[in-house]
């Protein structure tokens, strides 16, 4: 084995014990240290895609000296490395966008947690991205979980407690339902790794023995991943979560917390319970996604308040990543990871520049009190508007890019459910520019007397503006190199 | 027996009286004033009719929040009562425990304990599956219980300590009320605290040999470290721990922690010789890596039991 191939492995173990060493770090060290570690682990995640592009197909990576069934395991493949540079490297540029934000809205001494949560959060994501192994994905879930709850209220202003109670509420029943279903699924077929499971588990389907069980197992386990990402009926800890949090933590939450439930949930359809046994949970799935990108748009077109009119915006993209997935279509699963890469990236720029035109508002976050505060922060105007835009679908972003793979997916399928998908995106398109083109026209509207405001606010320095130009930078080559990357993605769904 | 008595007033009116009384004394006389006054201007200022229209609106608003609030528990007892016959039913027909025949009785357990032996060198099985073949989950685990101390240890410690110490009268009061050298406490503690020390730190070192382990003797040098605090109260434990001990401790522990794992896994799956030998089965280095793996969990098992007590302690720690 080449040493290429230890980088996931040595990734997870460096995050971990930076978070540690976080810990007991003075505050201004410790930030330094967060900053390093994230863009370090960017960086090795971007050579280990290179070398990925030039290896044919994927390789198992045992943890330990014994592999399947005995021990734990990571796989790593094309999929796995596209995804897990998207989390890498939108965790690094929601630090560096948020940092001036940190220093004046988190007390001093809770500083140092901040960093040893987001190094603990990186570890969490890249393991669950390479897991090969139900249990340690459970494991990561349970990281990922608490390090969102502690993202939350590490701003101790505002509703942020009440937030943070309710997504901690929701969290835990999204946790203990999949759990539960793990055990089930555990006492059915005795392994816990992926490819055993999918042997005993495609084995139970074709005897056609204990079929209420696995299916009991495998509601449990979509459903609560569905609750931990947000999915529309269990959305309701969204808007106050995603609005109240600083925001490098909300940028966090809603681009990388919530997608990497969703990634395990597509690896463990299409290496644990086989797409055609998903099929009929996948189906509800459907139905519960496409509300979701219809009532998501509705709510944050009544929504004044612009950060929760983007958090509303969040769940009815949860809703077509869901939508893609439960298709249980190889297209489906590729466009599904694209939308994941696409809005991770502009969904991060909108929280990150939403952060701060509220700031040179002077704090107010209707939109309507926003009136020109493209003018008075360009840069993060732009970023607003371009991340608007792609969430949109204007061509040469990487929203756009996405919508199309979604489309060529909803034409593999059966004709009404095609018509029906393809009106629902339709739907929300109109929908999701009737409330973001609002808002952008009115940053670039004449100012009210708000001069005063734009003076008093913080300069955001040049971190903000390097991740700023980052994201949009992101944007724009996942629209133009759309096709590029779908291959990569397609080459590594082939392998699924 | 007059009926004057506080407890029957409580049983005859539910818990409402003891509540408001609660809420009453918990809030701030300066507040509930300023909103009295803020009240007073608002109605002073309100034309009648609009006046008017409020309180009917207010009358209406409580009326449907009365009719929600009933519908919805009648619907989430319903939704729970269904959720439950649903899952029993389905666990009824789970292949029953203990049926040689299920799949879970197959190839892993007898792997297991056929194999744990010659390929970890630990007597307890246990041991061995946590920690050597499921090696990478006992990792993530610690670090579970590490992010739930910092995420508490965030939200319960006052913002401003640290700097000279501002304890404000109540919080003088609850240190006051600590039990301090109460002496059958403290004549037990001597006897009990010196045994279990030793004690978990015997399970801490034969986690591989005996039925233990790192999160067991752990949990038991927690306990005799709070057993201690009782006894003696936080001046004297502060002189050997504080949060800064818990800090490098817990830190040390998991960095050598991930560093063992990380040489573990590297050198399994490149197939390189490990430095850490098995040794004679049923001696004390028989294990190789799980000795120091299992005193690593133990350190941060206990320095996670005692400072999740003390940080519920208002004020520094």
């Amino acid at each position: 084995m080449e040493f290429w191939q230890n980088i996931p492995m040595l990734l997870v173990v460096f995050s971990l014990m930076s978070a540690a060493i976080c810990s007991v770090l003075p505050g201004k060290v410790a930030r330094v240290w967060l900053t390093a570690a994230t863009g370090l682990a960017c960086a090795a995640s971007a050579f280990f895609l290179a070398k990925m592009l030039g290896f044919e197909g994927d390789y198992v990576y045992k943890m330990g000296e014994f592999g399947a069934p005995y021990g734990n395991e990571l796989r790593c493949g094309r999929l796995e490395a596209v995804v897990a540079l998207t989390f890498t490297s939108v965790l690094f540029l929601a630090v560096l966008g948020g940092a001036h934000r940190i220093s004046t809205e988190v007390d001093p001494q809770r500083r140092p947690l901040f960093c040893t949560v987001s190094l603990l959060l990186q570890a969490a994501l890249i393991a669950m991205t390479y897991t090969n192994d139900m249990f340690t994905g459970y494991v990561f879930i349970e990281i990922t979980t608490i390090a969102a709850c502690a993202l939350i209220c590490v701003k101790s202003r505002g509703r942020t407690m009440f937030a943070a109670t309710r997504y901690m509420i929701m969290n835990l029943i999204g946790s203990g339902l999949f759990l539960f279903g793990l055990c089930m699924m555990y006492c059915l077929t005795g392994h816990l790794l992926f490819p055993q499971l999918k042997e005993q588990i495609a084995l139970l389907a074709a005897r056609g023995r204990y079929g209420v069980p696995l299916y009991t197992a495998l509601i449990l386990m979509g459903l609560g991943i569905a609750i931990k990402a947000g999915l529309y009926p269990f959305h309701t800890w969204i808007p106050n979560a995603y609005s109240s949090a600083t925001p490098s933590a909300a940028a966090m939450l809603s681009s990388l917390v919530s997608k990497t439930y969703i990634f395990l949930l597509l690896k463990a359809v299409w290496r644990v319970f086989g797409p055609e046994t998903f099929q009929p949970v996948g189906d509800v799935l459907f139905v519960f996604s496409m509300l979701g990108i219809v009532m998501g748009s509705v709510e944050a077109i009544f929504e004044h308040n612009v950060r929760r009119m983007v958090a509303w915006s969040s769940v009815a993209q949860i809703g077509y990543i869901f939508m893609a997935l439960s298709l249980c279509t190889r297209e489906g699963a590729a466009a599904a990871v694209f939308h994941i890469a696409a809005h991770s990236c502009a969904k991060s720029t909108l929280f990150l520049s939403a952060g701060r035109l509220v700031e040179v508002s002077g704090g107010k976050s209707d939109f309507r009190d926003l009136r020109g505060a493209g003018l008075r922060a360009p840069l993060a105007g732009a970023a607003f508007s371009v991340g608007a835009m792609s969430i949109v679908g204007i061509p040469v972003l990487g929203g756009f890019a996405s919508k199309v793979f979604l489309v060529e997916a909803a034409l593999q399928l059966s004709k009404w459910k095609c018509i029906l998908m393809l009106a629902v995106l339709a739907v929300s398109v109109v929908l999701n520019v009737a409330y973001f083109l609002r808002t952008v026209l009115t940053l670039y509207r004449d100012p009210i007397a708000s001069e005063a405001a734009a003076a008093k606010a913080p300069r955001a320095g040049a971190a903000f503006c390097v991740s700023m130009s980052a994201l949009i930078g992101l944007s724009v080559a996942l629209g133009v190199c759309g096709g590029t990357v779908m291959n990569w993605i397609r080459a590594g769904a082939a392998l699924l | 027996m007059t009926k004057n008595n506080g407890f029957f007033q409580w049983i005859e009116s539910g818990s409402q009286a003891l509540d408001l009384e609660m809420q009453d004394s918990l809030r701030d006389p300066d507040e509930v004033e300023q909103e009295e006054a803020a009240r007073e201007l608002d109605d002073a200022l309100m034309p009648a009719e609009r006046k008017k229209r409020r309180s009917v609106f207010s009358a209406l608003r409580a009326a449907d929040t009365k009719r929600f609030n009933t519908i919805y528990r009648v619907l989430a007892v319903m939704l729970c009562a269904g959720l439950i016959a649903f899952m029993l039913f389905s666990v009824a027909q789970m292949p029953s425990f203990g049926n040689p025949d299920t799949l879970t009785h197959s190839e892993l357990s007898s792997f297991y304990a056929r194999n744990t032996i010659r390929d970890s060198g630990a007597a307890n099985i246990i041991c061995g599956i946590i920690l050597d073949y499921r090696g990478f989950d006992t990792l993530g685990e610690s670090h579970v219980l590490f992010i739930a101390v910092c995420t508490v240890m965030m939200l319960l410690r006052s913002p401003n300590d640290g700097e000279a110490s501002e304890l404000d009268a109540e919080d003088l009061r609850e240190h006051y009320l600590e039990v301090r050298h109460d002496n059958i406490l403290v004549m037990i503690a001597r006897f009990v605290v010196p045994v279990l020390l030793v004690f978990g730190v015997y399970v801490v070192l034969n986690g591989h040999l005996s039925p233990g382990g790192g999160f067991s003797g752990g949990a038991i040098l927690g306990g005799a470290l709070l057993l201690y605090l009782f006894a003696y109260g936080y001046r004297r434990t502060e002189r050997f721990m504080t949060i800064r001990t818990f800090r490098v401790v817990s830190c040390c522990a998991l960095v050598s922690y991930s560093t063992l794992k990380c040489y573990h896994f590297y050198t399994g799956v490149n197939g390189i010789a490990s430095i850490f030998r098995r040794g004679t089965y049923g001696t004390l280095f028989s294990g190789g890596m799980l000795l120091p793996l299992d005193i690593a969990v133990g350190l941060v098992v206990a320095c996670t039991m005692y400072t999740f007590f003390t940080l519920f302690r208002k004020g520094d720690f």
